[in-house]
């Protein structure tokens, strides 16, 4: 089968691959890039735990072709930080236990990022609305609320400190 | 333990795990994640159909197709294996006979995972289709033909009958007697990460396997039997775990079958299971039907327990006749029974093996219990909050079935969830539609007896001290999101005095770490821990010697603390943690120490008491607040108050972490996930997907209020006790008591759907019974009981002997 050969930006980088047509996004960035930070977790399109940014916005990459990327703007959890920092959700997360077993974490990552760039001071229903597509068997996602609230804070330049309730429990 | 008394720096902090970075980042490698060169792919054949015969194999086509490297089937693998001694039924492929729609036949390695797939269908398998048995009642009534070859007869794989104390008497003292009958579904752990495993042999012929599972140990076991190889060239690496509950605690085929290809091919072989496959590995929550009787008097005090339960197995023992023992075993730690029957019976069945998952056979009996109990004080009129906190198992205390009790916050648990919830003003008090519930439960801090009978430790730590301050923790233990590997981290820190980030942590590697059985039965808290606190006690004590010497003080007086040891009574006078090691390794030489953990005996002598004894049990008490919709049946949670006895947190963070998983996953049970198939012959999975097995999402998750209460146990490290498991238990009945209070209805089967629930009230609207669930067991010759006179009676926890029994007859 001939390959397909082209061109994407991935995480800031032009990057030229050559694979097989038939790939889905998802296989090009792990198989062919070597960006395992993307995991997944059907590759039916019903988890969420291989989204991607395309162009700023949230994707399942096992539904996207690769040669679909052609020419686009792809972020992966790998390109989240910035100069050695972290992004402040990667730092909320890391926090808060919003990652358990940390399968679901990229996917959830760059949902919330899209999330926060689209509303700076999202409610927890818009929060809750926003991640409805990642599935995470291990938080009950309210650990992942959490952090979201905080990383959007501290992206709003707002000194808040962590109510002990989301560290120790209730009183 | 000295370290108690002390002001604890890291111990009970919420500090971030040691691997969090990794998993925010994108670093943590999965098994998946391993790549290597010259790799190949495996896939497997899997059979689609229920039960048949084997006639024939033809590979020859798949290995005509370019690309293909290897094509192999059962008779190259054709040793027996299983995690229990006492189930070695499993072979990596199927031999002479298929047992369910699912079980792998034949196995391909390939240059690409799409050049292996499309091999699997030049494979060309002959069956004999066999009658297939697809519940219980047919694995009763039909002997022929049998699934396995083993077990009590026909396709029943295991009875159990066990009797503590006198019984009739028990009952006869009772102001009320009370049967009910419940029905749990089986459901599967569905962890995010689907299978994967990669195996290479080594320049040396040694072979290496990386893998997704939660019990690196068992695993080195089974591949070493099956490969034929001395367990000393095998060596097996737990990548971190993406989710597992379970799921990922039997040596599996596919683990077997990559190093098999790797073997035969000389190369590395991957293989990664599809979200369907997951699905026929299965092992997760048994099917079980239950029949409780209990008579209490009429403050509620119970005076014997009579329990039945019916397990639908699947086709392989998997954990099974540990699963039938512990639908039986943990009734008696919360409130007291003081005489307690127990009967079992698992069935095999043409469908994937139920195995452990979260909560281990428990969560089925502790969903009968906590309905029952709300029954019972309801018919006895009283407050079914007060009526448990009366009648609550004494901490230090000895069960009927000999289980040793040590802390027990049940009672502060309870205490807690009513206060939060303002129970006392809601409870039978909120208008129709709006209800609220309360359950509890407790579970283990891991199993006290091993898997396979030996006397060694359950957990070995091994500490190395490097002279420029740095330490490694190595434990054969496996992270599978809990943080097992930071709480190594946060003891070790706590007794040597430095940050939980200098060290290194290395575990879940059968060649570098000492045994660790695995993560399972939420042991890993309390037995790691308790390794790693004595191998680092035990590494303080050669630094304080040193240390004591050169500040020329005594040894009592140096402690550790902010990276120095130094004298208490002078801190100015001290040394650095690096300048400590290097004064122990002139004085010692090379500083190494081991730490490791067995649980104390159990007071169960009797056969089948190996399961049930533990450590430590955890407590929790759960109220819910549900609304349901008397029009459409659809229950919606709207929060959970969750109280959770831990002993004492390691971090609080990962404590409520534990507990709101928890929370979740038993959420999903009781309104949503069920692992069912088709009630044709053909016995297929109904929905072996993530968009058709409903599990909740955002939207779904209800709010959850936790409380962490720290009754410290002895036996626990820091006092710590489990969390994995045990808050999970009173969430399904919590919610079924809550839709009781809501609208009047007992739902007493799991998943609590809209369609019984709205069945329910419309019975009730017809003057029927406002009840959905079954309404009768099988009924079966039972064995003999096992007796055993209760430690009331004078018992020393052995089994009565049989002429003995005859003779009181």
């Amino acid at each position: 089968m001939q390959k397909a050969h082209i061109q994407f930006n991935v995480n800031g980088e032009t990057a030229e691959v050559a694979f097989a047509p038939h790939k889905t996004l998802l296989e090009v960035l792990r198989e062919d890039m070597g960006l395992t930070g993307t995991k997944h977790g059907c590759e039916l399109g019903e988890c969420g735990t291989c989204t991607v940014l395309v162009d700023g916005l949230p994707v399942l990459s096992c539904l996207m072709l690769g040669l679909d990327a052609e020419d686009r703007e792809i972020t992966t959890v790998e390109g989240m930080a910035e100069g050695g920092k972290l992004h402040p959700l990667q730092e909320t997360f890391a926090d808060l236990g919003a990652a358990q077993c940390g399968y679901c974490t990229p996917g959830f990552l760059l949902t919330a990022k899209e999330l926060l760039k689209e509303n700076p001071a999202p409610t927890r229903d818009e929060i809750r609305e926003a991640l409805a597509g990642n599935l995470c068997r291990c938080t009950g996602y309210i650990k992942i609320y959490e952090a979201v609230e905080l990383a959007a804070a501290r992206l709003r330049d707002e000194d808040v400190e962590v109510a002990a309730e989301v560290l120790y429990g209730c009183e | 333990m000295a370290a108690n008394k002390k002001d604890l720096k890291v111990v009970g902090k919420p500090f971030r795990k040691v691997d969090a970075r990794s998993k925010c980042v994108g670093q943590t490698k999965f098994a998946d994640d391993v790549i290597l060169p010259r790799m190949l792919f495996a896939k497997l054949l899997r059979s689609h159909v229920p039960h048949a015969l084997i006639k024939s194999i033809d590979v020859s086509g798949a290995l005509k197709l370019p690309g293909v490297i290897a094509v192999i089937t059962g008779k190259d693998v054709p040793i027996p294996y299983g995690i229990l001694p006492v189930s070695q039924d499993e072979h990596a492929l199927c031999i002479d006979k298929v047992r369910f729609i699912g079980d792998p036949v034949a196995a391909v390695a390939a240059i690409d995972e799409d050049t292996a797939f499309d091999a699997l269908d030049l494979i060309k398998v002959e069956y004999e289709p066999l009658d297939t048995i697809a519940n219980v009642d047919e694995a009763i009534r039909k002997v022929e033909p049998r699934i396995q070859e083993y077990g009590d007869g026909g396709n029943i794989h295991k009875k159990v009958h066990l009797e503590f104390g006198d019984i009739a008497a028990g009952f006869a003292e009772a102001d009320l007697i009370r049967e009910d009958i419940f029905f749990y579904e089986g459901n599967t752990h569905l962890p995010m990460e689907q299978h994967a495993a990669v195996a290479q042999f080594d320049a040396d012929d040694k072979l290496t396997l990386w893998s997704s599972t939660q019990t690196p140990h068992y695993v080195h076991r089974a591949m070493a039997k099956v490969l034929e190889m001395p367990p000393s060239h095998v060596r097996i690496i737990a990548t971190p775990n993406g989710g597992g509950f379970g799921g990922k605690s039997d040596p599996f085929n596919h683990e077997i079958v990559v190093a098999k290809l790797a073997q035969v091919t000389g190369r590395p072989v991957k293989i990664a299971l599809t979200r369907e496959e997951v699905f026929y590995c299965h092992r997760g929550r048994h099917p079980v039907l239950m029949k409780v009787k209990t008579g209490v008097k009429k403050d509620g005090s119970i005076t014997a327990m009579d329990f039945q339960s019916f397990l639908d197995g699947g086709a392989y023992g998997s954990y099974g006749v540990a699963s039938t023992f512990y639908t039986g075993a943990l009734q008696t730690v919360t409130y007291e029974i003081p005489r307690y029957r127990f009967r079992g019976l698992r069935a095999f069945t043409n469908k994937p093996p139920c195995g452990p998952k979260r909560g281990h056979g428990t969560p089925q009996p502790r969903y009968a219990l906590e309905i029952h109990i709300d029954k019972i004080a309801e018919e006895l009129g009283l407050d079914p909050a007060e009526m448990r906190l009366k009648h609550l198992v004494p901490p230090h205390s000895l069960t009927a079935n000999y289980l040793r009790i040590g802390s027990m916050g049940l009672g502060a648990c309870i205490d807690k969830v009513v206060e939060a919830s303002d129970w006392k003003n809601k409870f039978r008090k909120l208008p129709y539609g709006r209800g609220i519930g309360l359950a509890c439960g407790s579970y283990l801090s891991g199993a006290g007896l091993p898997i396979y009978w030996n006397s060694m430790p359950h957990s070995g730590v091994q500490l190395r001290l490097d002279r420029q301050g740095g330490v490694c923790v190595m434990c054969g233990s496996t992270d599978i999101g809990q943080g097992s590997d930071s709480i190594l981290a946060y003891i070790v820190a706590e007794v040597l005095g430095i940050d939980p980030f200098d060290i290194r942590v290395v575990t879940a590697d059968t060649d570098l770490t000492p045994v660790d059985l695995g993560s399972y039965s939420s042991r890993v808290t309390l037995m790691t821990g308790n390794a790693a606190l004595q191998a680092a006690e035990r590494a303080r004590e050669l630094l304080t010697t040193a240390v004591a010497e050169k500040l020329k003080v005594p040894a009592s007086n140096i402690a550790f603390a902010d990276r120095r040891a130094f004298d208490v009574e002078n801190p100015d006078n001290g040394v650095t943690f690096a300048q400590a090691v290097q004064l122990a390794e002139a004085k010692y030489g090379t500083i190494g120490t081991v730490g490791s953990y067995t649980p104390p005996a159990s007071a169960a002598k009797f056969k089948g008491g190996g399961v049930g004894p533990s450590p430590a049990y955890s407590y929790s008490a759960g109220v819910a607040e549900v609304n349901v919709d008397p029009e459409t049946g659809i229950v919606i949670v709207e929060r959970i108050w969750m109280a959770h006895d831990v002993g004492k947190s390691i971090n609080p963070v990962l404590v409520m972490g534990q507990v709101e998983g928890s929370v979740y996953m038993g959420l999903g049970e009781a309104l949503m996930e069920e692992m069912t198939y088709r009630a044709n012959r053909n016995v297929v999975h109904k929905f072996p997907s993530l968009l058709e097995y409903k599990s909740p999402t955002t939207l779904e998750m209800c709010d959850v209020k936790t409380f962490l209460i720290e009754d410290p146990d002895p036996n626990g490290p820091y006092g710590a006790k489990e969390v994995g498991q045990g808050p999970l238990l009173p969430i399904p009945p919590v919610i079924a008591n809550a839709v009781y209070d809501a609208v009047g209805v007992r739902v007493d089967e799991v998943p609590i759907t809209p369609d019984k629930v709205l069945a329910a009230i419309r019975a009730k609207e017809r003057g029927k019974d406002g009840r959905y669930g079954p309404s009768s067991v099988p009924n079966i010759d039972w064995p003999e009981p096992l007796r055993v006179a209760t430690p009331d009676e004078g018992g020393d926890g052995k089994e009565v002997p049989r002429e003995l029994v005859h003779a009181r007859e």
